[in-house]
């Protein structure tokens, strides 16, 4: 279990509050130990950097007039009829309650998302245990390059991508949308992935050699079973990046397979009469995902953030 | 039974390794479907049969050419979504092409490039960019430093507030778009009423040329300074401990112990998030499209801005790619130096 121990060597550091610092941040394990003091101040710190996304929480729960109130209201009677109107609500006074279509939309996001990371994922596995066990003549380039398309901006790559989507009548089709973004994603997994096959010790595998394994026994029963953690932060890093991913979902989902994002900004369109209440329990319902992903994924965070060229 | 000889007789052998067969198979098969069967018939035999064929393929190279054949689809797959792409709208920017019009491209050489260099308006793109690059990435910068030295000591709870600080860099650009606008509204918005409370007026942050792009730049850095300081914090870990205890007993003052010792730990990290996050920042457009979409005036349209408009809006279609070329040239160099750079550290751990 080398995940397990690498995490479990910054234990070492704080004997004292072994609970805390065996769930801490690896990339954190602090380099002295200062008091409550200290807590304060990051307190402080920590409320003012939360209270923009808290404070839209917030308004997820007020009435249309407690979200334009001024002063702005800290205490009121909190309702739930905002969440209920994200699906389904009535366009004018009076009116019937329509679908928004939200429902589809959330869908849409999962879904495209879902299948894209996955099959990200496969390729990318496979790819990354390529590049770290059985190096390529050039084996740095085609990872340089690679990582490269990852940084290309999007508004670059989009311009032909629209044109030949529109050519094969790929624009606004799943099949399109699941394509592009498993190529979106493909750099990120394979740089991950690599970064973890990396580490794995090699012994283990030429003993397992010795033993007459072939590769592909040794790839599923060896190294697979130890990147297991690796495989999930993968996963939901690239479902973070999916599901928050704005411009070519813009341009190239069609009615039936638009995601929240495009659906969310067409909702902030008019200046006028914008009902923030509504607005925020969208953003809180999409939020969510990410706020807990964020909590369950610090180890690796730093990886994630910097598709794994940065391991600790 | 005894392997059959020559070359006829591995040709008929039943093994999955045997591609000459299967490629044979697929010729035939094709030309036979094609001839017989009807087309959606036809189609799907042949799809069976290539698959069979690049099967056979992938057995036989299995074991000489592993690595190959492990990451040719992966490679294949960013060709098609991204070489074959960037390539093309190469070569569209010569030609002069309008996306919502069914006349075919024409060529007409450096002319596209020539319009995009000498055009005022794209210079002003470039410095309004440049502008919020600097000032962004340098907040960025400072504040993620001050809070990687905030959190660098253990200290009760230091985990749980670490979170609160960490989410901003998991939203995504739209979300935060959204909360600013609502706390940029001159009305009800947070900061105008915080305005309100001292001075007596309300504020209008987004009207004027440096509010709107304050306004960004703001944002924009709330969600990344996060960022540097987890990179920062892994520089900050990565000191050995003996070698504060070593500078402790000399009696080497607190400041000193940080050029000599910190700094040199910190400074390949420091380098690496100033040049991601100049990367991201030059890209920057989801923000700006849902904050101020560009004004008040053109104040804050980006030069990605300008490519979405110069493609979408004025459906310029082979000036915008020329364009976006040049956005594309300083992203390269940009990532050129910081997988460098990134590749260097990683030799020396």
């Amino acid at each position: 279990m080398p995940n397990g121990m690498a995490n479990a060597n910054v234990a070492e550091s704080e004997p004292g509050i072994p609970w805390l610092e065996r769930l801490g941040l690896r990339s954190g394990a602090g380099v002295g130990v200062a008091g409550w003091g200290r807590t304060a101040l990051a307190a402080v710190v920590s409320v003012i950097y939360f209270f923009p996304v808290f404070w839209i929480i917030l308004t997820a729960f007020k009435t249309y007039e407690d979200a334009l109130a001024v002063p702005a209201k800290f205490i009121f009677t909190p309702t739930l009829a905002n969440f209920g109107q994200v699906f389904s609500r009535a366009y004018s006074a009076g009116g019937q309650a329509q679908n928004t279509g939200f429902a589809l939309y959330f869908f849409n996001s999962l879904f495209i998302s879902g299948v894209s990371v996955l099959l990200a994922l496969l390729i990318g596995t496979l790819a990354a245990f390529g590049f770290s066990r059985y190096p390529l003549k050039g084996n740095d380039t085609y990872l340089f390059m690679i990582l490269s398309t990852r940084m290309l901006p999007a508004i670059v790559v989009i311009i032909p991508i629209f044109i030949m989507f529109r050519v094969t009548g790929l624009a606004g089709t799943y099949l399109g949308i699941i394509a592009l973004y498993t190529a979106f994603n493909l750099p990120f997994a394979i740089w991950m992935m690599k970064s973890f096959f990396d580490e794995l010790s090699l012994d283990v595998e030429d003993a397992a050699r010795i033993d007459g394994s072939s590769d592909i026994g040794v790839f599923f029963k060896i190294c697979l079973p130890q990147v297991i953690a690796g495989l999930a932060a993968t996963a939901v890093f690239g479902l973070i990046l999916t599901w928050n991913e704005f411009l070519f979902a813009l341009l190239l989902s069609g009615v039936e397979t638009r995601t929240v994002p495009v659906a969310m900004s067409q909702t902030i369109g008019g200046d006028i009469g914008v009902r923030w209440g509504l607005l925020a329990a969208i953003e809180t319902l999409f939020l969510i995902p990410v706020v807990v992903v964020t909590f369950v994924l610090q180890n690796q965070l730093l990886r994630g953030v910097t598709f794994g060229t940065v391991k600790r | 039974m005894p392997p059959p000889d020559g070359l006829m007789g591995r040709t008929f052998q039943f093994r999955w390794d045997n591609w000459p067969a299967a490629l044979a198979l697929f010729v035939v098969g094709m030309a036979a479907s094609l001839a017989t069967l009807p087309p959606a018939a036809s189609f799907w035999l042949s799809a069976a049969l290539a698959a069979l064929l690049a099967v056979t393929l992938v057995v036989n190279a299995w074991g000489r050419h592993t690595g190959g054949l492990l990451v040719t689809p992966a490679l294949m797959l960013l060709f098609l979504m991204n070489v074959f792409p960037l390539v093309w709208s190469l070569g569209l920017s010569f030609f002069a092409y309008k996306a919502n019009r069914a006349k075919a491209p024409t060529w007409v050489g450096l002319e596209n490039y020539q319009k995009v260099l000498t055009d005022p308006d794209v210079w002003d793109r470039l410095q309004n960019t440049v502008t919020m690059v600097i000032l962004t990435v340098s907040t960025q910068m400072i504040v993620g430093f001050l809070l990687a030295l905030l959190f660098s000591k253990q200290f009760p709870l230091r985990r749980y507030l670490m979170i609160l600080v960490l989410t901003p860099m998991m939203l995504s650009f739209v979300a935060v778009g959204a909360f600013f606008r609502y706390y940029y509204d001159p009305t009800f918005g947070l900061l105008s009423q915080a305005v309100r409370f001292f001075t007596g007026h309300p504020y209008t942050l987004m009207g004027t040329v440096w509010g709107s792009r304050a306004g960004i730049v703001f944002a924009d850095a709330w969600m990344w300074s996060p960022f540097v300081m987890l990179l920062v914090l892994a520089g900050l870990v990565s000191v050995p401990k003996y070698l504060y205890e070593a500078a402790a007993i000399d009696r080497v003052a607190k400041w000193r112990q940080f050029v000599s010792i910190t700094f040199p730990y910190i400074k390949g990290l420091l380098l690496l998030a100033l040049l991601f996050r100049t990367i991201e920042a030059f890209k920057l457009f989801d923000l700006v499209f849902l904050l101020t979409n560009g004004g008040p005036g053109t104040a804050t349209e980006t030069i990605a801005l300008r490519v979405y408009r110069v493609a979408f809006e004025n459906n310029k279609t082979s000036e915008s790619t020329a364009l976006a070329y040049i956005l594309l040239f300083t992203v390269i160099v940009l990532t050129n130096l910081y997988l460098y750079f990134a590749n260097q550290r990683a030799k020396e751990a």
